[in-house]
Formats: C-alpha cells, structure tokens, sequence
C-alpha cells in the first residue's frame, strides 16, 4: 500500500465515520432501544419462565446472537446507505475523477460499515450488562467472529448500494433475506433442539455459523465446529471483496 | 506540449444513442479553451470521458502526453474538473468536502488544509467554512465546485458551464478569477451557453454540434469570419422609413430606434451621411449583438 492509497483510505475511512457519529440519532440510538426491548422481552419476561440451554440460562445464551444480529443488520445497512447515498447526491464522482483505486473504495467504504457495526455490537454488550453478567471464555474468537461478520456484511451492503437505482433498492436484501436468515440462525434456539431434517436444512445458513462462533467466544459452547465458521468468513470475505472490485472496474452502477 | 489531445473520440451509449461520432482536438498547455455546442451537442460527454466518468467506445485521449488507456491515475492527477451539475453531498460542511477531495488524490491532511484555505479564500468561501453544503446560494455552490476543482492544484482545469445561473456582477467575478489562473499557467477548457463568456475568455474555440466538432479555431480567425455587423442607434427624426441603401440594411425598431446591419468594411461614415440626408440625427450607437453569437447560430443550425 502506498502512502498516497492510505491517505485516499484514510480520507474515506474518516468521511464515512463522521457520518456515523454525526447522524448517531439514526446510526446508534435505535439498533441499542430495539435490542434492549429483545432484552427485556425474551430475556427477562420470557427468559425467566424457561429452562436453560447447554448450561447457560437462556438471558446469556441470546446475548451473544442479539449482540451478532446487530452487528450484521447495521454493517451491512451502513454501507449500503452510505454508498447508495454517494451516488444519490452523485458525489461519487468526487472519488471516480480522483486517481484513488477501486480497492481503497471498497475499503473505505466497507471500514464504515464495520466502524458502524462494532459500534452498535459494543453498545448492545454494554446494554446487556444490565441484565446479565455474560462470561468471557475467549476475547480472541469472539473479537475475531465480530471483525470479520461486519466486514463481510459490509462487503455485502456494498454490493446491494452499487446495483441500487432507488430507495426501496436498499431495503429489499434485508427484509427479505437477511433479518429472515437472522432470526434462523439460531440467535433464539439452539440448533441442536431442532429435528434432523431441520438441523440439516439450518446447516445451510451461513449466518448460524457466524452466531455460534461469536458466542462460543462467550460461552465456550458451540452447535458447530468453530473452524468451519472461520472458514467460511474467509471465504465470503475475498469472494465478496473480489465482487465489489470487478463491479466497481466495471463502473456497474456508478459509470455511463 | 498539448495539454489535451482526443483523436477519434467515439461514444455510443447502451442506449443505442451515439453522442460522439468522431471528435479530434487538440489543446495547446497554457490555453484558455472555449468548447461551444447547442444542449445534447457532446460537450458533457466528452468531458465525462476524459474524467473517467464516462466510458468511451472508441478513440484515444492524452494529457500532458499520458494515455488514459495505459495510465489513467497519472493522467488524472493533472485534471481538476468543475462539472455542470452540484456534485458534493449536500449535509457535509464547505472546508470537509474541499479537504476530502485532496485527500482522493493522496494529498496528506496539512497540505489539504492550507490548499483548502487558498482557495478557499481567493473564492469568497473561507468565511463559509464551516456551513453545510446545502445552506450555500447557487452562487456559493459553484464557487465551492471550483475550490474543490483546484485543491489539487491540477494542470489543466475543466469547467462545464460554470457560470450557469449565477448573477452578473459574481459572474464577472468568476471571469476575472478564471482569466488570473489561467496567467499563472494553467490550461483551463471551458463549455458554456453564454458566448459572451467564450467570447471574453477563450483565446481558441471549438464548436460541437451533433457530436463532431465542426469549428476549431482562435478566436481572433473565427470573427474574422463574421461578414456583417448589426448596430442599434438611438437617433431622433420625423420618419424612420429610411431610403434603401447599398450592402445596408435599416430596420426601424420604435420611434427613436434604428437597427443598421451592415456588411464589413463598408464606412460608417456612408451610413451616417445617407441617415444625415434623411433629416435624421444620430444621438447613440451600440452593437446589438454579441459576434460570436451570430457565428454560432449560422454553423450549428
């Protein structure tokens, strides 16, 4: 990386985090309320009827998938915003006639939505603090699983920005593919509570891949195996970085 | 050197539409370039092609001798462009958007920061500084576009209709600003609707029309070029039915206006001895037109 590509990175990077804080009413506040009434509500109200999972009383066994689940909506809603917004107000140009590669774009971009989704994950943990004293069985998967669930998310936020033409472009992929996936992937329940077939047909859910590394950062207790959840986050990462670079080169979206 | 070269520019658009069809330009460094053409002409094709934004379908460009196909960064670093429509996010603040733009061509944060203030400054901005985009006057909106053009201190700076729809005394304002860049060496290229402008401004002009340019030549050769001149004189008289004359036209506009177009190199005096004999004085006299206007229309209709 040269210096000149990390001033043009940094320059992005901080352009899309001022946002963030400056728009924080939007940005910040409402994931913390939503999440805190999933406290509330499942942990508390619900939670103290049922029995633990693996262990763990039900209030830390969500902790982990609402902190996750916040984390992915928001990388994700970030950059697909932010980017669509650039082109809205078209002042993507300002980075196209400008000598700044394609991959600082991406990353520029993309360092919003993990900024973004950190942010919000951080403030849930705080959130749940109130209720629950969560374990902490190991920092590294945990801030691993984190990183690497927004940035990927934010990778694909990206792509979602650069294919939209209209606001309801940028709602469609988290409505419907998303926040169902979401809910499916085992933030809730534990998988292995569910019948073969259905435990078979979860297994196809990337995202509950994601859930269960994340909260075996906390717990120490997982439904798969960590390392296939690692794997596959790799993998979605240079496929979906490699995508948002052969669309940018190829001005999908941005160039006439 | 030529600070812009384009050979057998060609643009088709997916839409089937062809917006060039062959454009070949030459712009020597240290120019003040005027590009004139009806709307849909294009004028902002070929600069959207030349800043990347558009793709082209078939031709070469060069700036500053840099092939844009073999090395477009390098190309780019020399090229600032102020584009017809705003283009910056209305919610960020004046000194953000300029800053940031520096920031896209590598330029470290302290250096944006003083370039920002320069020209901030010399455009009437800095005391704006810290307001969003969005509460600026049109006006302020397309100096803001300029400051932002030059951050980089480019070489050659593009303006696609910059003075559209800003009043008279801050266009005149822009011109002066615009003509002292260019003294101090930067080659500007300049698209405009107001011919007044280009007829200020520009020492070379092209005309564009239906996507080939079908005049390039100083400015000074291009009016030469005009064979007739139109006057309008406030002139005091009984009738202003004026006897016909050879190579003059009269056309009475009211009681106390006449409108006289006549052929170059014809003597005024002529016509103020024939409108003498008349019984009519001649209070005043002014052009009617601006010249090149009258060029313009004769070539693309």
């Amino acid at each position: 990386m040269t210096r000149e590509s990390l001033v043009c990175f940094y320059t992005i990077a901080r352009r899309e985090t001022t946002r963030i804080f400056r728009i924080w009413v939007q940005t910040l506040v409402p994931p913390v309320i939503t999440m805190t009434l999933y406290f509330i509500v499942f942990g508390s109200f619900i939670g103290s009827q049922l029995s633990g999972i693996k262990g763990f009383e039900y209030m830390a066994f969500i902790a982990p998938g609402l902190i996750m689940m916040s984390i992915i909506t928001n990388s994700y809603t970030n950059t697909v915003s932010s980017f669509f917004s650039t082109k809205f107000q078209k002042n993507i140009e300002e980075m196209l006639v400008s000598p700044t590669p394609n991959w600082v774009i991406v990353m520029g971009f993309v360092s919003g939505g993990v900024v973004r989704g950190l942010s919000v994950g951080l403030l849930v943990s705080l959130v749940s603090l109130f209720f629950i004293r969560l374990p902490m069985y190991s920092f590294i998967y945990t801030a691993v699983f984190a990183f690497l669930t927004s940035f990927v998310f934010a990778l694909a936020g990206m792509i979602n920005g650069i294919f939209a033409k209209k606001f309801d472009d940028i709602s469609i992929i988290p409505t419907f593919v998303i926040t169902p996936l979401t809910y499916l992937g085992g933030v809730f329940y534990s998988i292995s509570l569910l019948p073969d077939f259905w435990q078979m047909v979860s297994k196809a859910n990337p995202i509950i891949y994601m859930i269960d590394g994340f909260r075996f950062g906390f717990l120490g207790i997982s439904d798969m195996r960590v390392a296939s959840g690692l794997g596959m986050l790799l993998f979605f990462a240079v496929v979906l970085f490699s995508i948002n670079l052969y669309l940018l080169k190829k001005g999908i979206g941005i160039r006439s | 050197m030529n600070a812009l070269s384009i050979k057998g520019l060609h643009k088709r658009y997916q839409s089937g539409l062809e917006a060039l069809k062959s454009i070949t330009l030459d712009v020597s460094e240290g120019e003040f370039f005027g590009l004139l053409g009806p709307n849909g002409a294009g004028k902002t094709t070929t600069i959207g092609i030349i800043t990347s934004l558009v793709t082209k379908t078939d031709g070469k460009i060069k700036v500053f001798g840099i092939d844009i196909d073999e090395d477009f960064s390098s190309a780019k670093r020399q090229i600032g462009v102020v584009p017809q429509e705003f283009n910056f996010s209305i919610f960020e603040r004046v000194e953000d958007i300029v800053c940031q733009q520096a920031g896209y061509y590598g330029i470290g944060r302290q250096q944006a920061q003083q370039n920002c203030e320069k020209y901030l400054r010399q455009l009437g901005l800095w005391e704006k500084r810290h307001t969003t985009a969005r509460e600026l006057s049109g006006g302020m909106k397309r100096r803001l576009m300029i400051a932002r053009g030059l951050v980089h201190e480019p070489r050659l700076l593009i303006l696609d209709e910059p003075t559209a729809g800003v009043d008279v005394e801050l266009r005149r304002g822009m011109w002066d600003f615009l003509e002292e860049l260019n003294r101090s060496g930067r080659t500007i290229i300049l698209t405009t609707h107001y011919l007044e402008e280009a007829e200020k401004l520009c020492s070379r002009i092209a005309i564009i029309a239906d996507g080939r340019i079908i005049e390039n030549a100083t400015k000074r050769d291009l009016l030469k070029k005009l064979d007739k001149e139109t006057f309008v004189l406030d002139v005091k008289g009984e009738d202003l039915q004026i006897s016909p004359m050879d190579q003059v036209s009269f056309i009475p506009l009211d009681e106390t206006t006449l409108e006289v177009t006549i052929t170059k190199g014809q003597s005024l005096n002529r016509v103020f001895e024939h409108l003498g004999s008349q019984g009519i004085e001649v209070d005043s006299m002014r052009n009617k037109t601006n010249r090149l206007e009258e060029i313009f229309m004769e070539m693309v209709e």
